[in-house]
């Protein structure tokens, strides 16, 4: 790989768009993951992040914009190109998506003996080795409907790796976690990037954890991106969107009620109703 | 008054008009649908393995219900058959009113409409829930095709088992018939089975039987592995979906056999 490759950065967005039904989900996003770092995508629910998970894999078109990865333009791609790009990502399902008629072992072998013509033999050491690596050789043999959710999403993380991605995604990796699993999946994340050498984009409205092992954070609320930077940098923000995220503040431009009429409109209406003659 | 009555109709038009179209665009999904599988179609029967194991919970679980379904219906068409026929002295022939029943008819239909109801709501609910816990999202994004991991080995398991299953259903039916009619009735077994033998046609008859479970085994599965694929990702989708492969399934079973009917034996 040149320099020039090796400094590019791996996803590039530039003025995406995206609308589901009415609402706009993007209004010009853009932002560029580096090579090698700990990015992180954060923000209230429903503010899209999942989404720009899906068209960074190329299971959702934007509308209009550019979603590059690895130099080339994802919408764009044909079935059978897709597919190809997909062997260099592994990503991380916030369920864990665990195929449920398989054991574990088997969960992280699907994608190694999907795509490559390995031994039987070698796949079990490959195996082995990435479920060393979460800490969860001993649970080979389980199946999925016998594990705890942190260890569910460990298991989805080695098959994740398994195959040693270029870039790994982590939609909501510690949603729903007790502290011990959340501290675990913390250091593992950032243990991996930096062993396996691998780009990490992290989706998460985790802010301590997030903040903790990010390299750069992009805040997306609204469809737009509302602030970026390192976590220090955000740690010390001034705008407005930035403080009411990072400081978890009930009411501010992320407004406490979902938007509509006003309560008085909705009384008045309601009384209108009930008090109308019967005809 | 005739803003609330034009409020009604209005109503009332808007809400057949969203019928309509989604009629339209759901039949058009599953177009596609159907497309992309045939597409993947090759690539998919190159795993064998995969359609052998479908063909197991598909097929061979559906096994005790076709026979237990089978050797009643044939019970019934024995008796039933027996004292109509008693009446004009023609109760030898008994054995070709059985097995043409059968073989023509109730074989493939009642076969189809029990597999739609065992297997076809099981394979619905099945890659619904695989949706809706994004095992599909996750083997699309391990670069694996869905349609041929998921899709193509269900829809070849389908339409391999609708045939046999309905010929072992006529085949019990027959067995059931024979029991009732000649084992208890008091019909003469060898005018049972020559009678049959001489009126019942490999051609015309059983091959007919098996061109129709055949499509109607295309037509369950179709729309069963549709449902589930194109269902909404929520407990109340899946179960929704369940149901309309049943309903659905049943209906295109009905029709296309009065279709298939009415070209073979016109």
């Amino acid at each position: 790989m040149s320099d020039e490759m090796a400094a590019r950065p791996i996803v590039r967005v530039r003025d995406l768009m995206f609308t589901r039904g009415k609402r706009a989900i993007f209004d010009g996003v853009s932002l560029d993951i580096p090579r090698g770092k700990i990015t992180a995508i954060m923000g209230p629910s429903g503010c899209g992040k999942t989404t720009l998970l899906r068209m960074i894999g190329g299971q959702l078109r934007p509308a209009s914009g550019l979603v590059e990865v690895d130099g080339t333009e994802v919408p764009t791609l044909s079935r059978r190109e897709l597919m190809r790009l997909r062997r260099k990502f592994g990503m991380l399902f916030q369920s864990g998506a665990l195929l449920t008629d398989l054991s574990v072992f088997d969960n992280v072998a699907y994608p190694i003996r999907e795509h490559t013509s390995l031994s039987e033999q070698l796949v079990r050491h490959l195996v082995l080795m990435k479920l060393q690596a979460v800490g969860l050789r001993a649970a080979a043999d389980l199946m999925p409907s016998e594990l705890s959710g942190g260890m569910a999403r460990r298991v989805a993380l080695a098959r994740a790796i398994a195959l040693d991605p270029a870039l790994i995604m982590y939609d909501e990796p510690f949603a729903g976690q007790d502290p011990i699993s959340m501290g675990v999946l913390v250091r593992l994340i950032k243990e991996l990037n930096d062993a396996l050498h691998m780009t990490s984009i992290v989706v998460s409205h985790d802010v301590h954890e997030t903040a903790s092992i990010a390299d750069y954070i992009y805040v997306l609320s609204r469809g737009e991106v509302v602030g970026h930077g390192t976590p220090e940098a955000l740690a010390n923000s001034s705008s407005e969107w930035v403080r009411q995220f990072m400081d978890a503040l009930p009411d501010g431009p992320v407004p406490f009620h979902y938007p509509g009429t006003s309560l008085a409109d909705d009384f008045r209406a309601a009384g209108a109703a009930a008090g109308a003659p019967r005809r | 008054m005739s803003e609330i009555r034009g409020g009604v109709i209005g109503g009332a038009l808007q809400r057949l008009g969203r019928g309509v179209i989604d009629a339209v665009s759901r039949l058009g999904r599953a177009q596609l649908f159907l497309n992309q599988t045939l597409v993947s179609m090759p690539a998919g029967a190159l795993r064998p393995r995969e359609w052998i194991r479908q063909t197991y919970s598909v097929g061979v679980l559906s096994l005790v219900i076709i026979l237990v379904s089978g050797l009643f219906v044939g019970m019934v068409l024995g008796l039933q058959g027996y004292n109509t026929l008693v009446n004009f002295g023609a109760e030898e022939s008994l054995g070709v009113l059985v097995a043409l029943s059968l073989v023509r008819e109730l074989g493939p239909v009642v076969a189809a409409l029990l597999f739609a109801g065992r297997a076809g709501s099981a394979l619905t609910a099945e890659i619904g829930l695989m949706k809706a816990t994004e095992q599909l999202s996750a083997m699309e994004m391990m670069a694996v095709d869905p349609f041929e991991r998921v899709v193509v080995p269900r829809f070849i398991a389908g339409i391999v088992s609708m045939p046999l299953l309905a010929a072992i259903f006529s085949v019990v039916g027959v067995y059931g018939g024979y029991f009732i009619g000649v084992d208890l009735l008091g019909v003469d077994s060898g005018a049972f089975w020559s009678q049959m033998t001489a009126a019942v046609s490999f051609y015309d008859d059983v091959l007919n039987g098996v061109i129709k479970s055949v499509v109607f085994g295309v037509a369950v599965t179709w729309i069963a592995v549709f449902e589930g694929y194109d269902t909404a990702p929520t407990s109340e989708g899946i179960g929704r979906a369940t149901t309309r492969t049943v309903v659905h399934a049943s209906l295109a079973v009905l029709g296309l056999d009065f279709i298939l009917t009415a070209l073979m034996f016109d």
